[in-house]
């Protein structure tokens, strides 16, 4: 295997080991170069047009891309679900259409169906990239998780063979968790995800991880434990019987967390339901709490992304 | 890479051209050391900055020569001019390398960016435009190991190892001996040959 | 063939070398739309049209006792006219509307205004089934009796698309049709274990993230609606049976001696549910595509008539309802020009069943379920001359745009299939030739 990427990131399963740690280290460098500069840009991608494409509200998810872009000297046009003919009923296909006559050369999309980036990309021309599609996945949340754990756990280098993740809380309903088990495992990590059986796919016994009801057993041994947001009116529907049963057995607090290593981390995809699937205590933990760090890495995972992907168009990428 | 055009067998026909031997080069950065000092007066001020990869491992020995010849340490770095390339489009995915400003930074030096070969001069372009982001040297001047021509923009080396007349179809290769065990420049050529400028 | 010029003339029609039920070759005369003589070497009396059937397959006409025609309120998908163009194409004679139009089919007029449109076209004959509760809500029975009795004879009753789900309601209906040996058609679809399906729930729903439509869902209502039906003594045909589950439920209530009858659709023969990997929303149907273990006990039950006939779910979209995400498409897929291939091709081609057998389940069982004495008839004297002719030897590669449907969602687009339907009789008409809609009949049909 070599790096090589297609000309969409929809899923983490377009990512083989190579390319992901290549992604990383394009990130590492990246970073390393936009610090401490006085010119926060790069002229890469001068002339190209790269489009946020927002069915949902996600400020933190926009912004990061955007900045992405704009460092990377790209036009960024957004195109959000307010205010624009993506709220006026227009299909996806015709926005679809819109866009290509437009000439965009990437589209960054975040939808509530499953699966519409995947649709996009049949329609237009340029790269698309997933920023988190319905319950499917959003793989540049899950690069920017390998990055933060890759920089605090393994110095920046390398892939996280050995590395032993504790996913807790609503897999079922995660892209979150989709990608970061499908990445993980790309990357030699051992993943445990742990959540009351009726937060858990049908299916999930064929997923590349062990799978656990019983959070307290599964946190010795753990060097990362990531908590997925949990929606209190999943209770509603008999997901859980109340929030506070759920925080009792499933929330991260920090009696939980001294049960776990000295070095284990605290990451959360954001944003925290605090007192429900993380304690307040533990979220602003400042040794073991990267949640902040996981925001800042973003925009440098994003720009690799960018980068990769709008390398060489008509070129084999290998 | 671009699809070569040739067939393996007319490699083999033929065979690399050793135009500086691991004795040249040493002489030839010898005397490019001398040349900086002379034209630098002293070395006053002065930064090296190589580019990736084989530029690096240039500067660095240029430094250490001039250490050795003037008893001066000039300001050492390296500049990835990846982010900076105009060819984007056209080539497949290109890792970065790193990136090191030296102590002080590049505001008021001179700095002489450090290549192995000078081609169409794309790269130095780049390279120029990375400078400019990092600060504002006084000066900049360019050191080559080895000048090919056919240049595609008005740049000039101030330092040159050895013109090297080729063919555009020819291909220049450098060796250096910290990464590729051993140093040398050979050329390969004639005709059907795609350039592949050392980098 | 070449006598296309005289094939509607209705004094006399001589198949010659057509093995019917794909057996020795004959040669079958048809007179005044009934099947006369059957028999080695005929000889054409005059003006007799004489079609050279070439050792192709004669099997009775096709009945499909599941189509969604869309009339009225969606011509735009489909039309009684353009689905009975595929009926015919696909070698159907007869074919059972679903009332899930706009107008609902759950009052006399409307089931009369199918009725007559089907009449009008006269490529196929159109049976409309009437809703079983008001506006397919699921809340009150429609006027089952007034439906009966109109002109459109209703004998099958079914709110498909949603599942009578409330099960004392469900009890009434299969009570209150006996009056007039009516039918049940369930939807089996407990919509509270289904609620925002939209793929089988297994291992490729989880990986997709797509919420998932389990088995049980299918499995609990059907399991349920055999119980009633014993009870009141009453018929009950389940429709689109997907699950292997459902076929073990079903044969145990049919070794009780229970009347329970059951579909199949081709697409649940054939097709599976990795095919939803690139989202591509043709794929999605309701009940969805399940799994390779799924297929092969369909397979199994339909050989051994647990499952009682193959019915299409002939289902047309707009584009705008299928160029989509997934997860807002419209679920169905067309099925009437493929059906018999994709059932030669997954139980045919694999021994499950021989052309007696095809006969019976794509024929026979379900004009018999939907009280057809017209349809469905054995390849004898006396017979309507309800017939089709297959070339078992042919291959056809699916291209949607060459299709008669309105619509372009066929799940088959690009796939080489086996057998292709030459010729189509309706009461001894000739509605397809050469395997084209006969002109003159389309012509005859637009007054
Ligand atoms: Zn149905």
């Amino acid at each position: 295997m070599s790096v090589s990427i297609g000309r969409h990131l929809l899923s983490s399963q377009d990512l083989n080991n190579e390319t992901a740690v290549a992604l990383l280290d394009t990130a590492a460098r990246l970073d390393a170069a936009m610090t401490g500069r006085e010119v926060k840009k790069l002229p890469t991608l001068r002339g190209r047009t790269v489009v946020n494409l927002f069915y949902e509200d996600s400020t933190r998810t926009r912004t990061s891309f955007e900045l992405a872009a704009k460092r990377l000297s790209a036009d960024v046009v957004n195109f959000s679900a307010k205010g624009s003919s993506v709220s006026k009923g227009e299909s996806l296909k015709d926005t679809a259409l819109t866009l290509q006559a437009m000439g965009s050369d990437a589209v960054v999309i975040r939808h509530h169906l499953s699966g519409a980036p995947r649709r996009l990309a049949t329609w237009i021309e340029g790269s698309v990239i997933n920023a988190g599609d319905g319950t499917h996945e959003h793989p540049t949340q899950a690069l920017l998780d390998a990055f933060t754990m890759r920089r605090r756990l393994r110095d920046g280098e390398g892939d996280l063979k050995g590395l032993r993740v504790v996913v807790v809380g609503d897999v079922l309903h995660s892209r979150v968790a989709r990608s970061n088990v499908r990445l993980l495992r790309t990357l030699g990590a051992e993943v445990v995800l742990v959540a009351p059986p009726t937060l858990l796919p049908v299916g999930v016994a064929e997923w590349p991880c062990e799978v656990s009801y019983d959070l307290d057993s599964a946190l010795p041994g753990a060097d990362v434990v990531m908590m997925l947001r949990v929606q209190r009116e999943r209770m509603t529907a008999s997901y859980f019987p109340s929030a506070r049963e759920y925080s009792r057995r499933y929330g991260l607090d920090a009696a939980r967390l001294a049960k776990c290593e000295e070095h284990t981390l605290v990451m959360h995809p954001g944003p925290m339901n605090r007192g429900m699937e993380i304690s307040a205590e533990v979220a602003d933990d400042p040794r073991r709490s990267v949640i902040t760090e996981q925001v800042t890495n973003g925009v440098s995972v994003r720009m690799a992304v960018l980068y990769m992907l709008l390398s060489g168009e008509g070129v084999a990428n290998e | 890479m671009p699809a070569q055009s040739h067939s393996a067998s007319q490699i083999d026909l033929q065979a690399p051209k050793t135009v500086l031997s691991a004795e040249d080069m040493a002489r030839v950065l010898d005397r490019i050391a001398h040349q900086i000092l002379e034209k630098t007066r002293g070395g006053d001020g002065v930064v090296l900055m190589g580019i990736p990869t084989r530029g690096t491992f240039l500067a660095q020995r240029l430094a250490d020569r001039v250490a050795t010849f003037a008893g001066v340490r000039v300001g050492l770095g390296a500049i990835d001019i990846t982010m900076y390339r105009d060819d984007l489009r056209s080539q497949a995915f290109r890792p970065l390398a790193e990136t090191r400003e030296p102590a002080g930074g590049l505001d008021g030096k001179l700095v002489i960016l450090v290549d192995d070969v000078l081609f169409s001069g794309r790269t130095v372009r780049a390279a120029l435009d990375a400078i400019a982001d990092l600060g504002r040297p006084r000066a900049v001047q360019l050191a080559v190991l080895v000048d090919r021509g056919h240049r595609e923009l008005p740049i000039r080396a101030d330092y040159v190892g050895k013109n090297l007349p080729t063919s555009v179809q020819q291909q220049v290769k450098v060796r250096m001996l910290e990464r590729d065990g051993s140093d040398a420049v050979t050329i390969v050529g004639p005709a059907e040959f795609e350039e592949g400028h050392g980098e | 063939m070449s006598n296309q010029a005289r094939f509607n003339d209705q004094r006399g029609l001589l198949l010659r070398a057509v093995r019917p039920y794909g057996e020795a070759a004959v040669d079958v005369r048809i007179l005044d739309g009934t099947i006369a003589e059957i028999g080695a070497d005929l000889a054409p009396a005059d003006d007799e049209t004489v079609i050279d059937g070439g050792g192709a397959v004669l099997l009775p006409g096709l009945v499909d006792l599941h189509v969604h025609l869309r009339e009225p309120g969606r011509e735009d998908a489909e039309t009684v006219r353009t689905g009975s163009e595929a009926a015919a194409l696909g070698g159907f004679t007869a074919v059972f509307a679903m009332p899930n139009t706009d107008p609902t089919a759950d009052t006399a007029g409307v089931v009369e205004q199918v009725f007559r449109l089907g009449e009008q076209t006269g490529l196929v004959d159109v049976h409309p089934i009437g809703a079983v509760t008001v506006g397919r809500a699921g809340l009150q029975l429609a006027e089952l009796g007034a439906m009966a009795d109109s002109v459109a004879r209703v004998r099958v009753f079914s709110d498909d698309g949603a599942c009578v789900s409330d099960p004392a309601l469900m009890r009434r209906a299969l009570e209150y049709v006996k009056a007039f040996d009516g039918v049940i058609a369930q939807h089996a679809e407990e919509p509270r274990l289904t609620v925002g399906a939209q793929l089988n729930e297994g291992v490729v729903s989880a990986r997709l993230g797509l919420t998932g439509w389990p088995a049980a869902a299918e499995e609990a209502i059907i399991a349920r609606d055999t119980l009633l039906a014993a009870h009141v003594d009453s018929r009950l045909h389940v429709c689109h049976v997907s699950t292997a589950g459902s076929v073990d439920i079903i044969r145990a209530a049919k070794a009780k001696g229970w009347q329970v009858s059951a579909e199949v659709t081709p697409h649940h023969l054939l097709l599976t549910d990795d095919l939803a990997e690139d989202y591509d929303p043709v794929f999605k149907v309701n009940p969805p595509l399940r799994t390779a273990s799924d297929i092969a006990a369909l397979r199994a039950g339909l050989a051994d008539g647990t499952i009682d006939c193959v019915a299409t779910d002939h289902a047309p979209h707009s584009s705008e309802d299928k160029e989509s995400e997934w997860g807002s498409a419209s679920p169905g897929m067309l099925g009437l020009q493929t059906a018999l291939s994709v059932v030669i091709e997954t139980m045919v081609e694999t021994g499950a069943l021989d052309w007696r057998g095809v006969a019976d389940r794509m024929s026979a069982a379900p004009a018999r379920i939907g009280r057809l004495a017209d349809q469905g008839r054995p390849i004898a004297i006396g017979s309507p001359a309800n017939l089709v002719l297959v070339d078992d030897t042919a291959h056809w590669t699916v291209d949607r745009a060459a299709l008669a449907s309105k619509s372009r969602n066929t799940p088959y687009e690009g796939r080489t299939l086996p057998g292709r339907v030459v010729a189509t009789f309706l009461r001894g008409t000739a509605t397809v030739l050469d395997g084209k809609l006969v002109a003159g009949q389309v012509a005859g049909a637009s007054r």
